[in-house]
C-alpha cells in the first residue's frame, strides 16, 4: 500500500469520532468481519487507528478505496461543509433519455481525465437515485491533493446537483461542464442557494418541505390551540388582546405553515439604487454609480427564527414578502435593484 | 378616538388593577407572574395588551397603574409605545403611569439609546424606571416595587396618593434633566 494512501487513510480515520467509528467501518465494508473483530476498539484511539491501517495494508487498500472511505465519513458530517445548488437545462428540442448510471460516471470521469491527467474520481451511490462524486483536484504537473476535494451530490431524475463549496474555485467551471455533458444536458446554473443542511436544500429544491406529520392534528381549532396556553395561567391575569394575538398566529400559520421549516443559516440581501431626490443639483443625485447595501440575516435556524418573530412581538404581522419568500423562491441570496 | 382615563369607572372593594403594555408577550406574562407572587393585602390584577387603544367591548375594572414596558433592543417597541400614549388621557400622568425599558444590561443588543427613554419619560412627566425583566432576581424586585406602587395609585395606603409619590419620585432626578 502506498505510503500516501496509508497516511490519508489514516487522516480520515483519526477525524472518525470513537461512537460513529464501527457504523462507519461497516458501511465502507473494506475490511471483513474477521478483521473487524480483532480490534479492541475500547483501546486509546492511537492504537486503534494503527491497527486498523495494519489491516487496511494487508487487504493492500488502494487510493480508490480511501476515497470511497472519505465519502462515507462526509456523508454522516454533511454539516461540516457548505453546498451550493446547481440547476441543469436541456436544450431546447432535445428528448428526455434514459438515464444510465455507468455511462454517466464513465463519461464525466473521461471528461475531467482529459482536461486534467490528474484528477481523482470517486462514486457512491445511494437511495433516491443520487449518487455522490468525490473529485481531488490536481494539476498537468502535481498529483491530486487528496484532503481538499470537492463533492458533488447529483439526483439522476431530475435537474439538480449540490456541491461543496470549496477555496479551489477555478475548477468549478470544469466540474459544471463534465456535470452537464456526462447528464446528457445542455447548460448549467447556480442557484442563489447554499447551506450547510444538505437536508433542507432538497427540501426547499425539490419544494418536499410543506408536508405535514400524520400525527399532527390539524383539525384542532385555532382558539383551542392558543388558549390552551393559558391553562396555566392565574386568572388574575388578564390578555387584552386576544384577537390580536389571534390574528398574528392565523397569519403566521398561513406563512409558514404547521410543519417544521427547512434549515438554513442565513439569508443575504444586495441592494443596489439610484439616490432620489426632489432637489436639484444634488451631489448625490447627480452620481452615477448606484448606492450599495447588504443586509444579512444570521441564526442558526433562520427560517425558524423568521416565523416565531411575531408571536414573540419583535415584529408586526405581516412580514416583508422578502423575508417570507425563501423556501418558496428557492433563494437566500436576493438582490434588490430599481426598477 | 377611545382613550383610557383614570376616574371614569368607580373602583372595586379593595382591588388594584395594573394594566401592562409592551410588545413582547413573554417578558409581561412573566412580570405578571412575579408580581402576583408577592404578598399584598390588596387583591390584584394584571391585564397585559400589546398596544393601546384596549377592545372596548370588554368590561374591565378601573386602572390604576399603567406601566408601558419598552425594550431597548427593539425600535419597535418603542414606536409602540409612543403610538399606545396616544390613547392615555392626560390626567392618567399624574402619577398613574410609568415607564419600565428592560434590556439595557446588554449594551451591545440595544438599539435605542437610553437617552431616548429618558426624554420620552420627561416628556410625559411619569418616572422611569430600569430593570432587566429577562433576569430573575431583578424582575423580583422590580415586580416587589410595582406592587407597592400599585397600592399607592390605587390609594389603599393611607396618606400617600399617586400624586405625592409622583413628586417624591421626580425630586430625586439629577440635574442633567435640566439639559434635556
Amino acid at each position: 500500500m502506498d505510503e500516501t494512501v496509508a497516511e490519508f487513510i489514516k487522516r480520515t480515520i483519526l477525524k472518525i469520532p470513537m461512537n460513529e467509528l464501527t457504523t462507519i467501518l461497516k458501511a465502507w465494508d473494506f475490511l471483513s468481519e474477521n478483521q473487524l473483530q480483532t480490534v479492541n476498539f475500547r483501546q486509546r484511539k492511537e492504537s486503534v487507528v494503527q491497527h486498523l491501517i495494519h489491516l487496511c495494508e494487508e487487504k493492500r487498500a488502494s487510493l480508490n478505496d480511501a476515497a470511497l472511505l472519505d465519502i462515507i465519513y462526509t456523508q454522516f458530517h454533511q454539516h461540516q461543509k457548505v453546498w451550493d445548488v446547481f440547476q441543469m437545462t436541456k436544450g431546447p428540442g432535445e428528448d428526455v433519455d434514459l438515464f444510465d448510471m455507468k455511462q454517466f460516471k464513465n463519461s464525466f470521469k473521461k471528461i475531467l481525465q482529459r482536461a486534467l491527467k490528474n484528477v481523482t474520481v470517486s462514486f457512491r451511490e445511494t437511495e433516491e437515485n443520487a449518487v455522490w462524486i468525490r473529485i481531488a483536484w490536481g494539476t498537468q504537473y502535481t498529483k491530486p491533493n487528496q484532503y481538499k476535494p470537492t463533492y458533488v451530490v447529483y439526483y439522476s431524475q431530475t435537474p439538480y446537483a449540490f456541491k461543496s463549496s470549496s477555496t479551489l474555485r477555478r475548477n468549478t467551471p470544469l466540474l459544471g461542464q463534465a456535470l452537464t455533458v456526462a447528464s446528457k444536458h445542455h447548460q448549467i446554473v447556480k442557484m442563489d442557494l447554499r447551506s450547510r443542511y444538505l437536508d433542507s436544500l432538497k427540501a426547499i429544491v425539490f419544494k418536499q418541505y410543506n408536508q405535514t406529520f400524520e400525527t399532527h392534528n390539524s383539525t384542532t381549532p385555532l382558539q383551542e390551540r392558543s388558549l390552551g396556553l393559558d391553562i396555566n395561567m392565574d386568572s388574575r391575569i388578564i390578555h387584552e388582546n386576544i384577537v390580536e394575538k389571534e390574528r398574528v398566529q392565523r397569519i403566521t400559520q398561513e406563512t409558514f405553515g404547521d410543519y417544521p421549516q427547512p434549515q438554513l443559516e442565513f439569508a443575504q440581501y444586495k441592494l443596489e439604487t439610484k439616490f432620489k431626490s426632489d432637489l436639484n443639483g444634488s451631489i448625490l443625485a447627480e452620481r452615477e454609480e448606484p448606492l450599495r447595501c447588504l443586509i444579512k440575516f444570521s441564526s442558526p435556524h433562520l427560517l425558524e427564527a423568521l416565523k416565531s418573530l411575531a408571536p414573540a412581538g419583535i415584529a408586526d404581522a405581516p412580514l416583508s414578502p422578502l423575508l417570507t419568500c425563501i423556501p418558496n423562491k428557492r433563494k437566500n441570496y436576493f438582490k434588490i435593484r430599481d426598477k | 378616538m377611545s382613550v383610557l382615563r383614570p376616574l371614569d369607572k368607580l373602583p372595586s372593594l379593595n382591588t388594584a388593577t395594573i394594566l401592562l403594555v409592551g410588545t413582547e408577550d413573554a417578558l409581561l406574562q412573566q412580570l405578571a407572574d412575579s408580581m402576583l407572587k408577592e404578598d399584598c393585602a390588596s387583591e390584584l390584577k394584571v391585564h397585559l395588551a400589546k398596544s393601546l387603544p384596549l377592545p372596548s367591548s370588554v368590561n374591565r375594572p378601573r386602572i390604576d397603574l399603567i406601566v408601558f414596558v419598552v425594550n431597548l433592543h427593539s425600535k419597535y417597541s418603542l414606536q409602540n409605545t409612543e403610538e399606545s400614549l396616544h390613547h392615555v388621557d392626560a390626567s392618567f400622568f399624574l402619577g398613574k403611569v410609568c415607564f419600565l425599558a428592560t434590556g439595557a444590561g446588554r449594551e451591545s443588543h440595544c438599539s435605542i439609546h437610553r437617552h431616548t427613554v429618558v426624554k420620552l419619560a420627561h416628556t410625559y412627566q411619569s418616572p422611569l424606571l430600569y430593570c432587566d425583566l429577562e433576569v430573575e432576581g431583578f424582575r423580583a424586585t422590580m415586580a416587589q416595587r410595582l406592587v407597592r406602587m400599585l397600592q399607592i395609585c390605587a390609594g389603599h395606603v393611607p396618606g400617600v396618593s399617586a400624586l405625592n409619590l409622583l413628586s417624591l419620585l421626580r425630586s430625586s432626578e439629577g440635574p442633567s434633566l435640566e439639559d434635556l
